[in-house]
């Protein structure tokens, strides 16, 4: 029998030499007269342990890892391929302690599949969700999704359910589900994850979606950053298209549904949906005032649900076991399972799917393993650049939209950034504001003036100038963006801004009773 | 062919491809891109004329995406990351190593052509900070070494 073989595609894998590392597995079997099933896999999302290779046994797949190329000889040396004990031997995947506590429904199958393998998506329970919603109205479809307690996973947290009733009770002669894939936020990288590693289960959220509310088309708008999801989107279109499972008549239920991929080109504020649709619809992303929402006048002025990859992808398994199995996990009205990636200066960083209420340390110490520098864990920033900073005191809060909100803080996308205690967060600061004003659309005034006028009063700040007069000039700023911005990326930079300034004054050169003052 | 015929051509099959699509306007420019490296000025008005819209609204929207370019850029490009998570992981150190190596700033290219040198805010390799792109190759946890023997290696193989 062919012995299976398990090297990732996923491109965190290949930005650390996985592709290297399938050659010389490929190149070693040859020489050695040995016939091996290369199968290219997503990713586990234990990246410190990338590339992780693993091999099937009688007794489940073994992993070894972090493997490069000069290790493959020797591993098939020490009979890697019958699970055999190794430096890099790993034992069995599925009992690596980061993995085993985890609760991964939507990731259930990522990097345990071949991605682009239809007939491994279904071997995995895939596409049973497509099956029982083709069997059902559209409302019933729009209300498992509404009872599952599902909020948008792209940051805002809105509930999916309420969005896709809006739109299927919209009447229209067409509609668009879109994708926002444009995973601009740093630390984040779920929704790459999914497009590379398991697009299968994108591909059937988003038709679920399309046969619930009557829309014939969608859009998955992706990120130019992004070409390895990119290409594994495309071939997973493809695969579902000869299949019968995308098109006109899918699985012969007299429904249709087109999928397309679109580039971004760039623009971080193309995030936000309203800016999302115009640089869709060929115009520059500028944010549009909302009223009228997408779910009413959204892509080409028709009824749209948009949603995050992420929130799209939890739609097959809500579908295929029952809003209530998703709705049981969770805390408070936080329900279901959060993909939380750990990114920054940690030691184990990675993909940590988990029901809401794990709290921030155990994510930073338990799965994170402390810092990669080793130094003390000083300030994480949960949610991407525009995520407040949280300093140790905070650590023990549970990952839950209402108690981070109750911090003045946001879960965002689930990214949490560890920053040492080497941080100067004053510059982290300064940085919140440039970002603003690189990726600004320019609509409104608050964040395209606010945020060049903001790095230049922290520079003062920095700098000691006018010291007193400035902080509080910093914080009339901030609240001028934080009320009268457009959209979010005005409206939420003070955030990081105010929080570096509120939990870290000592790094703008203020004492403790100065900041009370 | 010549480079203008090329261009032209490249320019006018973008266009015969992408054009009936609802939204072509990124679909078209992203296939001028992907094949000669940026937009040439020439192809505002071809693409204005097509899509029936003014030669300003083209303008505007290659000059509101990062990613469009309207001049050539080197053989290679390399994008290091400025975002948060790469920042913690020493991203700025490595971003002065890249500029002092090739003697640019950000937006720049080097005077053989071989390498242009662009900031990028986040590649979605964040478990791996810092992060680069050389082409459209993502590289993590990448040390000046390497950085170093990555130039190296483009410049020679160009």
């Amino acid at each position: 029998m062919r012995i299976k073989i398990y090297v990732p595609r996923d491109s965190s894998a290949i930005s650390l030499g996985a592709n290297r590392v399938a050659s010389a597995i490929s190149a070693e079997a040859e020489k050695r007269g040995i016939s091996i099933d290369l199968i290219r896999n997503g990713s586990r999302g234990m990246f410190w342990l990338e590339t992780l290779v693993e091999v099937a046994t009688p007794q489940g797949r073994v992993a070894y890892g972090p493997v490069n190329p000069e290790d493959v000889a020797g591993l098939f040396e020490s009979d890697f391929l019958n699970g055999a004990t190794h430096p890099l031997h790993l034992g069995l995947t599925d009992d690596i302690p980061f993995l085993k506590k985890q609760e991964r429904l939507t990731f259930a199958r990522v990097g345990i599949t071949d991605p682009v393998s239809l007939t491994d998506y279904v071997a995995h329970a895939g596409y049973r969700g497509l099956k029982r919603a083709l069997g059902l109205s559209g409302a019933d479809i729009v209300k498992e999704v509404t009872d599952s307690g599902l909020r948008g996973r792209g940051g805002a947290a809105f509930p999916t359910g309420i969005k896709w009733n809006t739109v299927l009770n919209t009447a229209a002669d067409q509609k668009y589900i879109v994708c926002n894939a444009d995973e601009g936020d740093s630390g984040t990288y779920s929704d790459r994850m999914i497009m590379e590693d398991d697009p299968f289960v994108l591909i059937e959220g988003m038709t679920i979606a399309g046969i619930a509310v009557g829309a014939t088309q969608g859009y998955i708008y992706l990120r130019s950053e992004y070409p390895h999801a990119l290409q594994a989107l495309n071939e997973a279109i493809d695969v579902a298209v000869a299949n019968n499972y995308l098109g006109t008549d899918i699985l012969g239920s007299g429904k249709t549904f087109h999928l397309e991929v679109r580039r971004g080109a760039g623009a971080y504020v193309c995030g936000e949906e309203t800016s999302l649709l115009e640089s869709l619809e060929g115009k520059r992303g500028i944010v549009r005032f909302k009223p009228p929402l997408p779910a009413i006048e959204g892509l080409f002025g028709k009824p749209t649900i948009i949603n995050n990859v992420i929130s799209l992808a939890s739609v097959p398994i809500i579908l295929d076991k029952g809003s209530a199995f998703y709705r049981d996990y969770g805390m408070g009205r936080s329900r279901g399972t959060l993909p939380i990636q750990l990114a920054g200066n940690l030691k184990h960083c990675g993909l940590v799917e988990k029901a809401f209420g794990v709290t921030l340390r155990e994510l930073l110490y338990d799965y994170g393993g402390g810092s990669a520098s080793g130094r003390p864990i000083r300030a994480v920033q949960v949610g991407g650049p525009l995520g407040a900073f949280l300093p140790e005191s905070q650590f023990d809060t549970p990952l839950d939209y209402e108690a981070f909100a109750a911090l003045w803080a946001v879960l965002g996308h689930g990214g949490i950034v560890a920053f040492d205690d080497t941080v100067n967060m004053a510059k982290m600061a300064r940085y919140a504001m440039e970002f603003c004003a690189i990726e600004s659309c320019g609509k409104c005034t608050p964040c395209r003036i606010g945020s060049t006028r903001g790095v230049e009063v922290v520079d003062k700040i920095i700098a000691g100038t006018d010291h007193a007069v400035n902080v509080q000039l910093l914080r009339d700023l901030s609240d001028t963006m934080l009320n009268g911005s457009l959209c979010a990326l005005g409206g939420m930079t003070p955030y990081p801004v105010l929080s570096a300034l509120n939990h870290f004054p000592e790094d703008f050169g203020l004492n403790n009773k100065q900041q009370a003052a | 062919m010549t480079l203008q015929d090329r261009t032209r051509d490249v320019i006018e099959a973008s266009i015969t491809s992408n054009k009936d699509k609802p939204g072509a306007l990124l679909p078209i420019l992203h296939g001028i891109q992907d094949n000669i490296g940026y937009i040439p000025p020439e192809a505002v008005p071809v693409i204005a004329s097509e899509l029936n819209l003014s030669r300003a609204e083209v303008h505007g929207v290659i000059s509101f995406y990062h990613y469009f370019r309207e001049t050539p850029p080197g053989k290679h490009t390399l994008q290091i990351c400025q975002a948060e998570s790469c920042q913690a992981m020493g991203s700025a150190a490595l971003t002065e190593h890249a500029k002092a190596l090739l003697h640019i700033d950000f937006h720049q290219t080097t005077g053989d052509q071989a390498v242009s040198l662009e900031p990028v805010y986040c590649l979605g390799n964040c478990a791996c900070s810092p992060a680069i792109m050389l082409d459209d190759e993502v590289y993590g946890r990448v040390t000046p070494t390497q950085l170093a023997q990555l130039i190296d290696q483009a410049r020679k193989g160009q």
